[in-house]
């Protein structure tokens, strides 16, 4: 049935995406780990942490893509999600760390030793153990998107507003993480890890194999997320992004609808930025930015609003972007970063993806049927 | 001993009268008092020595504090054969009376010595002598020192000064000095200690109520109870000036967000866009204030009083300029698209941030206050600074001035028929593109203005807007979009808001609650304080 829905449910660009991606999965740790350093087939291990990185990237701009481009919701705070799932991760790798700390306290990380912590706060127990962490990674930006979908989506709360209250939360989250008192490391955050699930974090192994997983994760988001906008709930989705009041009025109950997106979205954000912690080697408050939650924007943007493949492409590509400026023209980054998003908005509204696919439309000289509908907003 | 004192006093204020009186004559009356002193000194007797620290507190010779301190210290050496004495310093010795390095010290020095009763009148003769400066602040200082050790020895001291004293507020240490001595000792009348607690009262600060809280325990009940009262009534009232502290403060930092949301209740609030480079216009008006402090620094120095003046209508064509600029090539485009608008403008606002440090660096950018900023001044219990109190002022004054141009100007006409009803406008023969530019243009000189008051109490750096853009928007939307009273209400109330909560949630937790506050305040009223009414379904 799996392989029923994989071949007829999804449309020909999720499946030739979802090809390509299990190839890379498994090509490049391959490539990484069998290949000799010497043969020009070898991928380093720092590029496969930062193609890694650029996964993890992929996977937010998917959950992004999923609340903007198919449900009209612009989140300005997604960057909470991804490092709240980030910070669950962060806590399992730091009780990993165990008496290998610079305090070699068995049970308290070295910021709390540092700072005079006598016991381990409530909220860190359990962390000692992988698939409680993982539960969190996944349930704690749930909760957060739930109870905040819960409010602002049932009072109504729509575009812009919506756009600066998450903004807001995320500021907030920014905030309070940056206190030592709230017991995430403050301003340091976490980091010096040394294992996960018994590997070492630095092992050629281990980075490899964090790579696929990421790969993996961006497969598995985009056929989650293909599955929710080609069912029935992704048609609604789609007229609450079109016409939002008039779904209303026919019937269909837009808050649970939005709530419901909102949390999924959330959660894939923090399975993201799980599996980005352990290969960055670091979390810290500066996740939180605003700034980083809007740059997630502009990757689903450059890459096309609405089409999910877009998102993939667009993080990867940015993000590509980015480390090749900041190598070679380091002050101009942000001039490059500020152009596209002038530039996209005003002579891209549709992104790569999505202006590629009309112009091959077109080129067939057949109606467009098939192409994404243009985001009414 | 403490008759000796209040003799010493007395001789002191004696001295020190004729002193101010006789100017003329001050070198040979002090040389003359000291140097009987100084051969007692050299006496090698407990008795002697006493006797020559009264005469030198006496003195008023302005070597007179430094040779007592040496007594105090150990440093003070003698030869009795040549009547030398000498203070031993750093640099040497030195001659005690005339502070000049010894051509030939003589080699059997021997530093004058010091039993208990002579340290006790060294104590004394100290505090009478720094009672006696004639620097108001010492004395300050002096009683101070006083106020907090309840040294009985100084009490005379302080009774023979007290008449004396002209500068009203050295009179109140001493009273308040003199009233924690009198309020301990137990030898004084209950009428006497019960009014040196109404002193007490006076002085109305936590050390007061530290001192009227100390008492003993066999304390008359009589003085213990007017202590306790006296304590009370400093607390309520400093709980008042507390309250009264936090909301000056919180409307100062209300004026400030008012100056950094007004330019954009116009941009957003009247015309519907997201200028997320509204902080970076701040920031423009800022450098613009730092360029023009600059340019009066190397050309004319004389006109830095007037640097603000010069800079506010400048930075308002500068920041003003950018932002026609930006809705000619940008947003013009973009009407009606909010969200995008919103991503076009915050690239817009990394452009503008890089350009900045590009061409100044990133580094902070010294600006300058003119005199009549600095300083501060005292009202009550409270102290602002007289730069806080012009942006007030200042963040006022522009307010009425924004509402003005709304209300009284064809422009202002102009610009709410378009943002009511484009079409209508039009038709009217309204040219409409022209105006959008204009009220956003408006919107964003506003902002410069306000980057010139903000560069007085922030960091001129590139991230400056940064800092605003959030709170900005807050304000805004708390107040309500198209309002500018309810940005002028929500501004106020955040600011005063987040100052009470600061005392017991902390700075950043307070702002972090009153974030919560908001997000909260928006599920119940999404559409701020102070709404528009309408009928639209999507508004």
């Amino acid at each position: 049935m799996i392989t029923h829905f994989l071949m007829n449910g999804l449309d020909a660009r999720v499946r030739i995406a979802l090809v390509v991606i299990v190839a890379i999965a498994i090509l490049v740790p391959a490539s990484n780990l069998l290949l000799p350093p010497s043969s020009p087939f070898h991928v380093p291990t720092y590029l496969v942490t930062l193609f890694g990185k650029y996964a993890t990237y992929a996977v937010l701009a998917l959950a992004l893509d999923l609340v903007w481009g198919y449900c009209g919701i612009l989140s300005l705070g997604h960057g909470a999600f991804f490092a709240l799932g980030g910070y669950a991760m962060g806590m399992y790798l730091m009780r990993q760390i165990g008496t290998r700390g610079v305090y070699g306290n068995p049970i308290l990380p070295d910021f709390m030793v540092f700072l005079n912590w006598k016991e381990l706060p409530w909220y860190w127990y359990g962390f000692d153990h992988f698939a409680f962490a993982m539960v969190m990674v996944v349930l704690v930006p749930g909760i957060l998107a739930f109870v905040f979908g819960w409010f602002a989506f049932r009072s109504r709360v729509t575009g812009v507003y919506l756009s600066i209250i998450t903004q807001a939360l995320t500021y907030a989250l920014l905030l309070a993480f940056f206190r030592n008192d709230m017991g995430f490391g403050g301003n340091n955050g976490l980091t010096d890890f040394k294992d996960i699930v018994g590997f070492n974090v630095q092992a050629q192994g281990t980075r490899a194999s964090l790579f696929a997983l990421s790969c993996l994760l961006v497969a598995a988001g985009l056929v989650l997320t293909a599955a929710i906008v080609n069912s029935k709930l992704g048609k609604v989705l789609i007229a609450i992004r079109d016409a939002e009041s008039r779904t209303r009025f026919i019937g269909y109950r837009v808050a649970t609808y939005k709530t419901f997106v909102f949390t999924v979205s959330a959660m894939l954000a923090g399975l993201a930025g799980a599996l980005y912690v352990p290969q960055v080697g670091i979390i810290n408050p500066s996740e939180f930015s605003p700034g980083n939650s809007i740059e997630a924007v502009i990757w689903v943007a450059v890459g096309g609003r609405g089409t999910l493949v877009g998102a993939i492409v667009g993080a990867v590509a940015v993000n590509w972007g980015k480390t090749w400026f900041t190598g070679v023209l380091p002050s101009f980054w942000l001039f490059a970063l500020g152009g596209l998003f002038v530039l996209v908005t005003l002579f891209l509204p549709k992104g790569i993806v999505g202006t590629w696919s009309e112009w091959r439309a077109k080129r067939r000289a057949a109606p467009p049927a098939d192409a994404t509908p243009a985001p009414a907003e | 001993m403490h008759a000796t004192v209040r003799r010493l006093a007395r001789s002191a204020l004696l001295i020190l009268a004729l002193l101010t009186a006789l100017p003329v004559l001050t070198t040979v009356a002090r040389a003359q008092d000291i140097s009987g002193a100084l051969a007692k000194l050299t006496t090698d007797s407990y008795a002697d020595t006493v006797e020559a620290i009264g005469q030198l507190a006496a003195s008023g010779h302005p070597r007179a504090a430094a040779i007592v301190q040496g007594i105090q210290d150990g440093k003070l050496e003698f030869d009795a054969a040549s009547k030398t004495v000498a203070l031993r310093t750093a640099a040497g010795l030195v001659d005690a009376a005339k502070g000049e390095a010894l051509a030939s010290p003589p080699a059997g020095l021997s530093p004058v010595r010091a039993n208990n009763r002579v340290r006790g009148v060294l104590a004394a003769a100290m505090g009478s002598l720094t009672l006696m400066s004639p620097d108001p602040a010492k004395r300050r200082e002096a009683a101070e020192a006083v106020y907090k050790s309840r040294d009985a020895g100084a009490l005379a001291t302080l009774e023979a000064a007290i008449p004396k004293e002209a500068d009203t507020r050295v009179r109140a240490a001493f009273d308040a000095a003199r009233a924690a001595i009198v309020l301990y000792k137990t030898d004084a009348t209950e009428d006497a200690r019960v009014a040196a607690s109404e002193v007490l009262k006076a002085r109305g600060d936590q050390d007061a109520v530290a001192t009227l809280r100390g008492l003993p325990g066999d304390t008359p009940k009589r003085v213990r109870d007017a202590a306790e009262g006296a304590a009370k009534a400093i607390e309520t009232s400093l709980a008042m000036w507390a309250s009264v502290q936090n909301a000056v403060y919180g409307v100062s930092l209300g004026s400030v967000l008012l100056l950094a949301a007004i330019g954009l209740a116009i941009t957003f609030g009247v015309m519907g866009i997201i200028n997320m480079a509204h902080g970076e216009m701040v920031m423009l008006g800022a450098y613009t204030t730092f360029v023009v402090q600059e340019v009066i620094r190397t050309h004319a120095p004389g006109l830095f009083d007037w640097s603000l003046a010069i800079a506010i209508p400048l930075a308002f064509l500068v920041s003003g300029a950018v932002g026609v600029a930006i809705e000619r090539t940008i947003i013009r485009f973009l009407y009606g698209r909010p969200l995008e608008t919103l991503l076009a403008t915050w690239g817009l606002s990394l452009i503008l941030q890089q350009t900045v440090r590009t061409i100044f660096g990133a580094n902070n950018r010294e600006v300058g206050a003119p005199s009549w900023m600095s300083g501060s001044f005292e009202f009550g219990n409270l102290t602002m600074t007289w730069g806080r109190l012009w942006i007030v002022v200042f963040a006022m004054a522009v307010f009425v001035g924004l509402i003005m141009i709304l209300k009284k100007t064809p422009a202002g006409l102009q610009m709410r028929a378009v943002t009511q009803n484009r079409a209508m406008a039009s038709a009217m023969g309204i040219r409409t593109p022209f105006v959008d530019a204009l009220t956003f243009g408006l919107g964003c000189g506003i902002a410069g203005i306000a980057g010139v008051a903000l560069s007085q109490i922030d960091n001129v750096s590139p991230n400056l807007g940064q800092s605003y853009i959030i709170d900005s928007f807050m304000v805004v939307v708390f107040g309500g979009v198209g309002n500018l009273w309810g940005t002028l209400v929500g501004a106020l109330t955040l600011g005063v808001v987040n100052k009470f909560l600061e005392p017991f949630a902390g700075a950043v937790l307070g702002k972090i609650l009153v974030l919560v506050f908001i997000i909260l305040f928006i599920q119940k009223r999404p559409r701020g304080l102070f709404a528009l009414k309408g009928r639209a379904v999507d508004a």
